[in-house]
Order: structure tokens, then C-alpha cells, then sequence
């Protein structure tokens, strides 16, 4: 089964790869800033795509609820409140010589990282690497909710504490000021 | 199989989207948005390295779980600061709340 | 004897000083006075009954009171040398403590008719009460160190209270005057201090003596002595003949006693206490202090203090006699008698290694505390009398005076009896000590001798030429015209009569058991081995000098007593020049003025100022310059843009990524 199943996996993972790029240069490029979030949205669903491509199944479902169905949303909302210019369309001009410049740095790294990854011999390590297959469901909540070595409950509750915190400092940041 | 230096490469030109996309979009809530891709293919590094390099392990998968969440909560807080700065300096450009500066 | 309250004797005055220093200007005038004069009060009873207990105690074998530290701890140490500070009880520190007490609760007293009403009462007292404290902290001190301490801080509130009437254009200069003159003269103190720190690797005066020590104070290092006479012979003499320039500014010894007569610009209270009775003397207790140093190891240059002093004593005379301003007639008179006093401490025999000093031949020493002793109390007296006239007369200046003694009957007859004494008149303490002092500088050198035998003549002549200035003579009928003289109040007058009454009480005590040769005099207390020594007079001596006396108050009476003063006009029109140089200090002041304006400020200020001005201060510019530049250059980088960070942040990051691939 193997190969057909490599080559089916190949072409699933272009498909992604070229949706989730395009989404992502639309998404920096375009200059209405709804349809920025809208193109973030694709990105968020190709990387989800990615996840259940690894078999991450969890973790794929979970960037789905979370991001795409909570985030986004925040954003959805914050361009609603924040700019009746920018919701109209009437959007920034983005200086040539910056993006220039931008374009420059991100490909010199890019190159740079590129080399990096691809240079090192943990890819050939890989290559030999089995599949791991499907993770339970109870693996991982025996991992989060256990206190043994390579379980996660400690930043599991900090996290838990940690999000509480953010939701009452959204709050009071973004409460309306009383009047004096 | 898809060879992993197809997710080193994806992730990386996801990663460098998201800066060229920081660093030249003037809007603050696209800054963010740029963040967020940022943010997306670190995750997705975190998870190929995972499911590739140590297939026996559940490391990587529960850093992205766990940036996953961070991720929302920092872009609640961004979003609560944002509309802050919209009311005092009505705007959301980011040159607007440039008194920092000297 | 447990001597553990002394502290308090310090203690109390300071803590009244920051009591009135800090809460002072919220207080009613009385109340702040009432701080004040309590405390010193309290101070002076202590010091009473501390000095009672020191000599009523058994002596030691060698027949000396021992000395006593009660009170010693290592404030700063480094190394071999340890700063301390302590409290020690000798017989010299005892007597200290009696008469800087007493003056000064004196003029406490005194104070409260002298400056009443006037602005910065409070203030005044606060001073005063640092004074007392720092002149108490000197004389108890147990090293040289902590003597060198509390001898600036005594510069200090000098300076205070020399500038107290700050407003005034004069008293501003005569403070600065006072401070510089004597902070000059301390460098040399100070440079002597670490000579002999150096090279005996000790600051302590324990070489005199046994001392005891009370429980849980800081040992002694002792004085390693023959360290420093290895080392060379002229290392000891050295440090000591600099600290002497220390203690001859402080002491106004010619040429450094210009600060003293502008000093006068103070209060006149506080004339009486810091530069008539207290202050002043720091020099020649400094020399007491170190006297068995200087009879062992300088013994050649105790002819320098000799010669200093006589040279003073006599210079200030002869200004004496020609002052017209009534403080500085005392003033001069206060440096001719200080003068008096380091003569007789210069003036005592050598010493012998190892022998225990000699009474007889070193009388000078017991003569020396004796007149400081007794001048400290006729002096405060005739300051404070002169400050009565002043009051009743609201001038400084002889011409307005004249004829008060209807007017101030009380001023008049202690101002008499202080003149009698200054001079040397039988019965009167001044007769007992300086009648020692010149018995011991006719032992000395016939020279010596007749030379102050001559100043104690001129002493008694410009005294009761001040005295018949102020009480007899004409009486200013224009200025009294429209302002009567008045008796001062009795917060004034009761000081007076106190003083009075010791120096007529010492007096005829120490001159009838000096004629007799009794003993509990003076002599009892305070001599150079410690030893109990009986003052016994030179009949010679005493009749000479006695008769000398009367014969300037003679002269003096038919001189300035009369209405019109034909002869002193004769004079004045003989010698107009001569009386004009006195007059004048003899130039003193402008010599100094050409020196430091003509020679020092000019040849070496002015380059050392251009060096500073355009080499450091250029320097200092530059670099200032520089750093000015670099933050004007890198601060646009702050731009506040977060994007340009985000760039440089990942250029730096790709940067960094290169160089370590390389490696």
C-alpha cells in the first residue's frame, strides 16, 4: 500500500502547501483588511489540513475550533469596531521602498533558515523514521491531565489560569472609560 | 510519506510571509493577522518535527496544543489594546501611537 | 569611681544643637533658650562634680592622678592605624571641662538679655550648643585624631557664629577669614597628625602616665616613640613643630592671628566664649597635650614657640594701645595673653630620657593651665562686661563712651576687677599665673623674662586705658542726649558678678598660699609630672612685677583719666606715624592682602585658574560633547516605529545565524 499512499499523501500535502502560501501572500498583499482575516482563515484551515495530514487529528480539530472559530472571529469583530475607514475599504498605501525593503529581509532569511534546515542531517534521520499512526484520544488526556514526567498538567493549569487572566485583562483594557 | 523538507520548507516561507507582512502592513490589526502566521508555522514546525523526528513522543503536539491557546488568548488582549489605542488616538494606524519615540 | 556619665557631657549638647537646629525656628524665643541653657546646665553640674571626683581621688604612686578612659571605641580602623574615639579624663581635660563649662553657661545666661528679641535666636543657641558640645569633644579627646575632629568642628561653628549676623557685609568677610586663616593653619595640623600616625603607628596619647581603662573599650595601640626616633631624628620634631602651626592658627600666633581681631564682628558673647576663653586656647592645650612629646623628642624646638610667643605677646600689645574699638582692644589683649600662655609652655627645661619630669623646672607648664585658667574666666568677663556697654551705648566705638560709670555701676565694678587682674594686681587671679609665668621665664632667660615682664607693663597700660576710655573721661552729652545709658538686666549682670567672683576667689586664695606656701592651689591639680607642686612666689618676682603694674596704672591714670587728655594728644601729634602703624596692626592685614592678592592670586591663581578653565574643564566639555553627540545620533533610532524594529531584530538574528554557521 505503501507507495500509492505516499503518492496520495504528496499530493494532498501540495494542494495545502499551495493554499495555505497563496492565502498567505493574498493575505499580506491584499489591502482591504477583511479580506486579510478572510485569507487568514485559509491559512488556518491549510495548517489544519496539515495536522490531520500528520495524523494530529486533536490537534487539527483544535486549530479549527480555537482558531479558526475563536479567533478569527475576535478579529472579525475588532475590524467591525475599530475602522469605519478601513471597513470601507479606503485602506492604506504601502510604501514601495518599504515592501522592498520587507521582501529583501524575508528572503534573505528565508534562504538563510532554509539552509539551516536543510542542511542538517536530521533529515536523512527521518527518512528512516516509522509511522507513528493515529495518536488516542486517551494518550493525550492521560499526557494533559498527568503529573508523571512528560505529562503536561502543570502548564495545563497555568494555562487554564493563564487564559482567565487574558480574558479579564481584555476586559478591562478595552472597557469603556467611565465618564468624569 | 512526505519528506519533512517539504515542511521545513512550507513553514519557513509561511514564517517569512508573516514578517514581510509585520513589517510592512501599517495596519495594526493586520500586524496581528501577520502574527498569527507567524505563530502558524512555528506550530506546524513543532508538528512535523513531532510526527517526523521522534514519532514515539508527544512533545511537539502538545507545545502546539498549548500555543494554540496562548495564541488566543494574546490575540484577545492584542485585539482589547487595539481598540483602546482606536478610541484615545482614533486610529488604528501604527504611526499613530508613535509618542514612545526620543 | 564609675566615670560612665561623662558621655553625657557630650550627649547633651548635641542633642540640644539638633533639637534647636531642627525644630528650633518653630519655638518661641524662650523656650529655645531655655533647651539650651538646661542642658549646658545639666553639662556643667556633671562636669562639677566629674572634676570633684577626678581630684579628690586617690593619687597614683608616682603621686600623679591617673588618667582615666571611661570611653573608647574604634570608629574607623585601617589596617595598623585605628581612628578611635573615646572620652579621656586627665588632670588638663578636667580643668578644660571646668572652664569651658562655666563660660560657656555663662554666656548662655548672658545671652538671653544680649540677644534678646533679635532674629535667629534660636538659631544662636543651636550654635552655641554645637560649639560647647565640639570644645567639649577636643579637650576629652583620647587621640589626636578625634582631637583633630572636634578641632574643626569648633573652626566650624567658630565660623557660624562669627557669621551670625549674616546680612552684614563685615561679619560675612570676617567669618570667611576666620574659617580660611584657620583651615590653612590646620593642613599643617593635619600633615603633622599623619606624620606622626605614620611613623609611631599610633594616634593615641597613651604615652603619658598610666591609664586606665574601663571595661570593654578599645585598647590603646601604644605610641611606638622609638620607631620614629630610628627613623630619623627630625621626624618627631617635625610632626610636632606642624601641629604647632595648627594649634598657632587656631591660637592666633603672629602671623597667623589676623582672623582673630575681625572675629569681632560675632556676637559679643560670642566673642567672650569662643575667642576670649575657649576656642582660642585649643592651641596651647593642643601643646599641653602633646608637652611630654615635645619635652623629650623637641626639646630645641620649643625655642620656636619661645619666640613665637614673645614675639606675639608683644606685637599685640603694642596694637592694644592703640585700638579705639573696644572689642578690639580685648581682642589684641586676648592674643597677647595666649601669647603669655604657649611662652610659658615653650619655656619649660628639657627633659632627661626616661626621668620623671621635673616640677620646678618645668613650672611653665603649671603656669601655662593657671593662666588659662584664670584669663579664661577675666576674659569672658571683660567681653561680657564690654557687651553690656555696647548694649547700653549701641557702638563698638571708644568716642561714644566716656563717663558710664554713673550709668552702669555694676559693669563698672567688675569690668574694674577684671582689669585689675589682666594686670597683675596682688589679690587677683591674674597675679598668681602670670607672676608663675614670668618666675618661669626668668629661669629660662633673663631675656625672656624682662621682655614679658615689659608686656605684662603694656598690658596693664592699654587695660586701664580702656577701662578710663570707657568709664571715666568725657562723657558723649550730644549722644546721651537723646539715649541714657542704662544698667544692663540682671541676666546680664549676674554672669558678670559670677566671673568676678571666681577670679577674686582664685585670686586671693592662690596669692595669700602662694605668699605662704600652702597647698591646694592651682599647683594641686595640674603640673607637668602630675605630681602635687606647691606654688610658692619669687618675692622677687612678685615685687617687680607688682610694682611694674601699678606703675603703668599710674601712668595710665594720668594719661586718660582727666576730661581733655592733653599728654595722649601730645603723643598723638608726636608720633603721628607710630600711632597710625598701630593703629593699623602694622600693616599685617595688607601685607597679607599684597601676598595673596599681588603674589599668590596673580603668579600662581590666575595660571592654575586658566589650566582649569581651558585644560580640564575643556576635557570634561569634550567628553560631554561626545556623549552629547552619541545620543543625538543613535536616538533617531528609537524611532518608536515597531516595524523598523522588527527588521533590525531579524537582521540581527540572520546575522548573528551567518556567523555562527561560519564557525
Amino acid at each position: 500500500m505503501g507507495g500509492r499512499c505516499i503518492m496520495a499523501n504528496l499530493i494532498m500535502f501540495i494542494i495545502l502547501a499551495v493554499v495555505i502560501l497563496g492565502s498567505a501572500v493574498m493575505c499580506v498583499t491584499t489591502t482591504r483588511i477583511m479580506r486579510a482575516a478572510t485569507f487568514m482563515l485559509f491559512v488556518l484551515f491549510g495548517v489544519a489540513g496539515l495536522y490531520f495530514l500528520l495524523d494530529y487529528t486533536y490537534l487539527g480539530a483544535a486549530q479549527i475550533s480555537v482558531y479558526a472559530g475563536g479567533v478569527t472571529m475576535i478579529y472579525v469583530f475588532a475590524i467591525q469596531l475599530v475602522g469605519k475607514r478601513t471597513l470601507q475599504g479606503l485602506v492604506e498605501r504601502v510604501k514601495t521602498s518599504r515592501a522592498v525593503c520587507g521582501a529583501l529581509v524575508a528572503l534573505v532569511s528565508f534562504a538563510v533558515v532554509a539552509l539551516v534546515l536543510l542542511k542538517n542531517e536530521f533529515v536523512s534521520k527521518a527518512c528512516c523514521s516509522a509511522d507513528g499512526g493515529e495518536v488516542p484520544m486517551e494518550v493525550i488526556g492521560q499526557s494533559l491531565l498527568g503529573s508523571e514526567k512528560y505529562q503536561y498538567v502543570l502548564p495545563f493549569e497555568f494555562i487554564s489560569v493563564f487564559l482567565l487572566a487574558c480574558i479579564i485583562g481584555g476586559i478591562v483594557v478595552s472597557r469603556k472609560e467611565e465618564e468624569k | 510519506m512526505v519528506p519533512i523538507e517539504y515542511y521545513f520548507v512550507l513553514s519557513a516561507l509561511l514564517f517569512f510571509i508573516g514578517v514581510f507582512g509585520f513589517v510592512t502592513r501599517r495596519n495594526l490589526i493586520a500586524m496581528l493577522i501577520s502574527i498569527e502566521l507567524v505563530l502558524n508555522a512555528v506550530d506546524l514546525n513543532f508538528a512535523a518535527f513531532n510526527r517526523m523526528l521522534f514519532p514515539g513522543e508527544l512533545e511537539g503536539f502538545f507545545m502546539t496544543l498549548f500555543s494554540i491557546g496562548v495564541s488566543a488568548a494574546e490575540s484577545a488582549v492584542a485585539i482589547a489594546i487595539i481598540i483602546n489605542v482606536y478610541r484615545n488616538f482614533h486610529s488604528d494606524q501604527v504611526n499613530s501611537i508613535e509618542n514612545m519615540k526620543f | 569611681m564609675d566615670y560612665s556619665f561623662v558621655f553625657l557631657i557630650l550627649l547633651l549638647p548635641l542633642f540640644s544643637f539638633i533639637v534647636l537646629g531642627l525644630a528650633g525656628m518653630k519655638m518661641p524665643h524662650k523656650t529655645a533658650g531655655l533647651i539650651g541653657t538646661t542642658s549646658l546646665g545639666i553639662v556643667t553640674a556633671l562636669s562639677y562634680y566629674t572634676a570633684f571626683c577626678y581630684f579628690t581621688a586617690e593619687r597614683g604612686a608616682d603621686g600623679a592622678f591617673a588618667t582615666l578612659v571611661p570611653y573608647n571605641f574604634t570608629w574607623l580602623p585601617l589596617g595598623q592605624l585605628n581612628f578611635d574615639l573615646g572620652i579621656m579624663l586627665d588632670p588638663i581635660s578636667v580643668m578644660m571641662l571646668i572652664v569651658i563649662s562655666t563660660v560657656s553657661l555663662m554666656v548662655h545666661i548672658y545671652s538671653f538679655g544680649y540677644m534678646h528679641g533679635e532674629k535667629g535666636f534660636q538659631r544662636y543657641y543651636a550654635y552655641l550648643s554645637l560649639f560647647t558640645m565640639s570644645m567639649l569633644g577636643l579637650v576629652v579627646a583620647t587621640n589626636i585624631f578625634q582631637m583633630y575632629l572636634f578641632w574643626e568642628l569648633v573652626g566650624v561653628s567658630s565660623y557660624l557664629l562669627i557669621g551670625f549676623y549674616y546680612p552684614l557685609q563685615p561679619a560675612v568677610s570676617a567669618s570667611k577669614k576666620a574659617f580660611i586663616v584657620t583651615r590653612f593653619a590646620d593642613m599643617f595640623f593635619l600633615i603633622g597628625i599623619l606624620i606622626f600616625g605614620y611613623y609611631t603607628g599610633s594616634f593615641s596619647f597613651s604615652f603619658a602616665g598610666d591609664v586606665v581603662m574601663a571595661d570593654g573599650t578599645a585598647p590603646f595601640i601604644p605610641v611606638d616613640v622609638m620607631k620614629a626616633v630610628a627613623a630619623g631624628g627630625f621626624i618627631l620634631p617635625t610632626a610636632l613643630v606642624l601641629m604647632f602651626i595648627g594649634g598657632a592658627g587656631k591660637s592666633a600666633m603672629f602671623p597667623l592671628h589676623i582672623w582673630l581681631p575681625d572675629a569681632m564682628e560675632g556676637p559679643t558673647p560670642v566673642s567672650a566664649l569662643i575667642h576670649a576663653a575657649t576656642m582660642v586656647v585649643a592651641g596651647v592645650f593642643q601643646i599641653a597635650r602633646l608637652f611630654p612629646l615635645w619635652v623629650e623628642y623637641a626639646p630645641g624646638q620649643m625655642s620656636i614657640v619661645v619666640w613665637v610667643g614673645v614675639f606675639t605677646a608683644f606685637y599685640a600689645a603694642a596694637v592694644a594701645c592703640a585700638q579705639s574699638d573696644i572689642k578690639r582692644v580685648l581682642a589684641f589683649s586676648t592674643i597677647s595673653q595666649i601669647a603669655f600662655m604657649m611662652v610659658a609652655l615653650g619655656v619649660c627645661m628639657p627633659g632627661h630620657h626616661g626621668e620623671v619630669l621635673d616640677n620646678h623646672a618645668q613650672l611653665g607648664f603649671m603656669a601655662s593651665m593657671f593662666h588659662l585658667f584664670t584669663h579664661a574666666m577675666f576674659k569672658a568677663c571683660l567681653f561680657l562686661g564690654a557687651g553690656c556697654i555696647i548694649h547700653a551705648v549701641h557702638s563698638n566705638e571708644m568716642s561714644t563712651m566716656g563717663g558710664l560709670r554713673k550709668y552702669m555701676p555694676v559693669t563698672h565694678i567688675t569690668f574694674l576687677i577684671s582689669c585689675l587682674a589682666i594686670a597683675g594686681i596682688p589679690f587677683f587671679s591674674g597675679f598668681s599665673s602670670k607672676d608663675e609665668i614670668i618666675t618661669a621665664c626668668f629661669a629660662y632667660s633673663p631675656v625672656v623674662g624682662w621682655i614679658m615682664t615689659g608686656v605684662a607693663a603694656m598690658t596693664a597700660f592699654y587695660m586701664f586705658r580702656l577701662y578710663y576710655g570707657i568709664f571715666w573721661g568725657t562723657e558723649n552729652k550730644e549722644l546721651h542726649a537723646h539715649h541714657t545709658p542704662h544698667e544692663a538686666p540682671l541676666n546680664m549682670t549676674l554672669p558678670l558678678i559670677v566671673l568676678c567672683v571666681i577670679t577674686v576667689g582664685v585670686g586671693v586664695y592662690t596669692t595669700i598660699a602662694g605668699f605662704a606656701g600652702w597647698g591646694g592651689s592651682f599647683g594641686s591639680f595640674v603640673t607637668a609630672s602630675g605630681a602635687e607642686y606647691n606654688i610658692h612666689f619669687d618675692l622677687q618676682v612678685a615685687a617687680t612685677s607688682t610694682i611694674i603694674a601699678i606703675i603703668s596704672i599710674a601712668l595710665a591714670t594720668y594719661i586718660y583719666k582727666g576730661e581733655k587728655q592733653p599728654i595722649a594728644d601730645k603723643l598723638y601729634r608726636t608720633f603721628p606715624k607710630l600711632h597710625r602703624a598701630a593703629y593699623k596692626r602694622f600693616y599685617m592685614d595688607e601685607v597679607y592682602m599684597f601676598v595673596t592678592h599681588k603674589i599668590i592670586f596673580r603668579c600662581v591663581s590666575t595660571p592654575i585658574a586658566w589650566f582649569d578653565r581651558h585644560v580640564i574643564d575643556g576635557t570634561f566639555d569634550f567628553l560631554a560633547w561626545g556623549a552629547n553627540e552619541a545620543g543625538e545620533t543613535i536616538r533617531p533610532w528609537q524611532s518608536g516605529d515597531v516595524r523598523k524594529y522588527a527588521v533590525w531584530f531579524i537582521t540581527g538574528t540572520v546575522a548573528l545565524t551567518l556567523v555562527l554557521l561560519c564557525i
